[in-house]
């Protein structure tokens, strides 16, 4: 399933002493399959953006197509559309209401109008997705876990639905390491072994770094470039411009080729950083000793 | 979603009525309505009319805002003028029509009995219109610390008020938040009968007051961590002053009433 925006734009508060433009003009595709990262400053209109993607706003005007279809045309049918495009708001565990955490689950597919076995089926699998115990947790109330696990219960609550289209809205916003890991590493399983196309929206360019296959770079509204996460982060000035950094390790990278190390210019992993050091290292390594060798001739 | 609700929303522009002191607006609100109460006769009416319109444009105010306030009521002023329509006997006898019966008088009284609800609520809006919540917490503040005398509790009062209105855009905000949360997960709040809508509210409540109550919490902390303890000894940041146009603004006010009255005393039962 893709998306293909076209020419969105979004005013809040529209004819009004208070309208201001979130979105302008923006034009972006989410390919089948891919791991799609939306990057940006705080109010650079990322919320907005997803939240078009599943018809929950109305276009001042543009076009959000889905599968080639206009997704605010007069015969398509939102509700059955937002299962097939699970959307995770930020802070989504503000959005439990349920007595458990194995009924709050399933909510979502309960809405789809599952049989009941259907249901638990699919409450046991989101449970595994998000590496929670279902008999340890699924009885318990949501209201009495920690906040990483209760995010991990609003993301199981979409997961359920099996929407193809995966969109998180900073998923990992608030959470510590070891939280923020296990939502990445979940994420990453879901992509790698479901096929699951993923949209996700974070300021954290490490995570992105280590999970987006495609970038989206967003500021005042508008799509200020898109690329592979190599392309990007091998462009550290114009991400300053936007109000974002770079990977950590690209920029290290950085700082050694300016201190002469012969380095691509485009690294942003830190296995890809560690071979290339280790690389120079040993060349350096073999340099002294063949050096010394020869001294000792 | 849920930003179309404009009763006593605030239009943040500049203009002499908005630079007015909270309290003194207050004082000539309460004035109007006494105004609006006294006024018996077309004259009265054409005055009041008159006065509003001018008070709309010196507050830079759309008219057309001030009469969007007026259709929350719209259908207990129709109320108000059918009522009065059929049920006021009179004299002078205009329509008899199987058990309908319409009097001159009854016309009369359903058109003043509705206009007098319009101005009402046209003035109040005003007020709501050109004072921040926060000013007119503060002039209600001022306006009743002389009751403190008898342990009315004005600070605690106004605090109240000026905490309840600050939440209302952050609990819209939220509502929004939690309501489109629910829809990406299928939820349906549209249709269904009263039974299985007031049942879909519960994924959307259950959250909302959780977050109220936590919040509420996050506040009461947060104001302790700055050792507020109630109005005792508490000095304000803005102090309340009245300027010469506080002045003016309340002898315009003033001579309306006066008018008013005379024209009570001496039009009454002329034109009417």
């Amino acid at each position: 399933m893709s998306i293909e925006v076209r020419n969105l734009t979004h005013a809040y508060s529209e004819a009004t002493a208070m309208r201001t433009v979130a979105l302008e003009d923006v034009c972006m595709t989410v390919e089948d399959g891919e791991f799609l990262g939306i990057i940006g400053h705080t109010g650079s209109g990322k919320s907005t953006l997803v939240q078009h993607l599943n018809g929950l706003l109305k276009p001042t005007s543009g076009q959000v197509l889905v599968d080639g279809e206009d997704l605010n045309g007069e015969h398509v049918n939102r509700r059955i559309l937002r299962q097939r495009i699970g959307l995770v708001f930020q802070y989504p565990e503000y959005q439990l209401f349920e007595e458990t955490v194995a009924k709050d689950i399933a909510f979502g597919p309960k809405n789809q109008g599952l049989p009941k076995e259907e249901i638990d089926e699919r409450v046991r699998y989101a449970m595994e997705c998000v590496h929670l115990d279902f008999q340890k947790y699924s009885e318990r109330s949501p209201f009495e876990l920690s906040g990483g696990q209760m995010r991990r219960v609003a993301i199981a609550g979409v997961i359920a639905m099996r929407p193809s289209v995966l969109i998180l809205d900073e998923p990992t916003a608030g959470l510590d390491p070891r939280g923020r890991d296990q939502i990445l590493s979940m994420l990453e399983q879901l992509h790698a072994e479901q096929h699951t196309t993923i949209v996700m929206v974070s300021h954290s360019m490490d995570d992105m770094a280590r999970l987006a296959t495609r970038l989206i770079v967003m500021a005042e509204g508008k799509v200020l470039a898109t690329g592979t996460p190599r392309e990007i982060f091998a462009q550290e000035k114009m991400m300053l411009s936007a109000g974002l950094g770079i990977p950590q390790v690209a920029s290290l990278c950085c700082a050694l080729r300016k201190k002469g190390f012969d380095l691509p210019p485009d690294l942003y992993r830190p296995e890809e950083l560690k071979e290339h050091i280790l690389r120079l290292w040993q060349n350096k390594r073999k340099e002294v000793l063949s050096g010394k060798e020869e001294s000792l001739c | 979603m849920l930003n179309n609700i404009t009763m006593g929303q605030y239009y943040p522009v500049d203009s002499a009525v908005h630079r007015l002191d909270p309290r003194m607006k207050l004082i000539l609100t309460i004035v109007f309505i006494v105004a609006v109460f006294m006024s018996h006769s077309f004259a009265g009416y054409i005055l009041l009319l008159g006065f509003l319109f001018f008070a709309c444009r010196m507050s830079k105010v759309p008219f057309k805002l001030l009469l969007k306030g007026l259709r929350p009521l719209r259908m207990i002023i129709i109320l108000t003028f059918l009522l009065n329509l059929f049920f006021t006997p009179g004299q002078d006898l205009w329509v008899s029509f199987w058990i309908i019966r319409i009097y001159r008088e009854g016309f009369m009284q359903a058109l003043f009995y509705s206009l007098r609800l319009v101005f009402l609520v046209a003035g109040t809006s005003l007020l709501t219109l050109t004072t921040s919540p926060v000013a007119l917490s503060d002039g209600i503040e001022m306006l009743l610390t002389p009751l403190k005398k008898i342990h009315f509790p004005a600070h605690e009062l106004a605090m109240m008020m000026t905490i309840a209105l600050r939440f209302i855009p952050t609990l819209l905000e939220e509502t929004d938040k939690i309501m489109k949360a629910q829809m990406a997960r299928g939820a349906d709040f549209e249709s269904g009968n009263l039974l299985v809508r007031a049942k879909a509210m519960v994924p959307l409540l259950v959250p909302l007051f959780v977050s109220a109550f936590r919040r509420a919490g996050d506040l009461a902390m947060a104001m302790e961590s700055r050792c507020y303890h109630g109005g005792e000894g508490r000095t304000r940041l803005r102090v309340l002053k009245t300027s010469r146009n506080d002045w003016i603004a309340l002898g315009i006010v003033t001579l309306l009433l006066g008018l008013i009255i005379l024209e009570g005393i001496f039009l009454k039962g002329v034109l009417f």
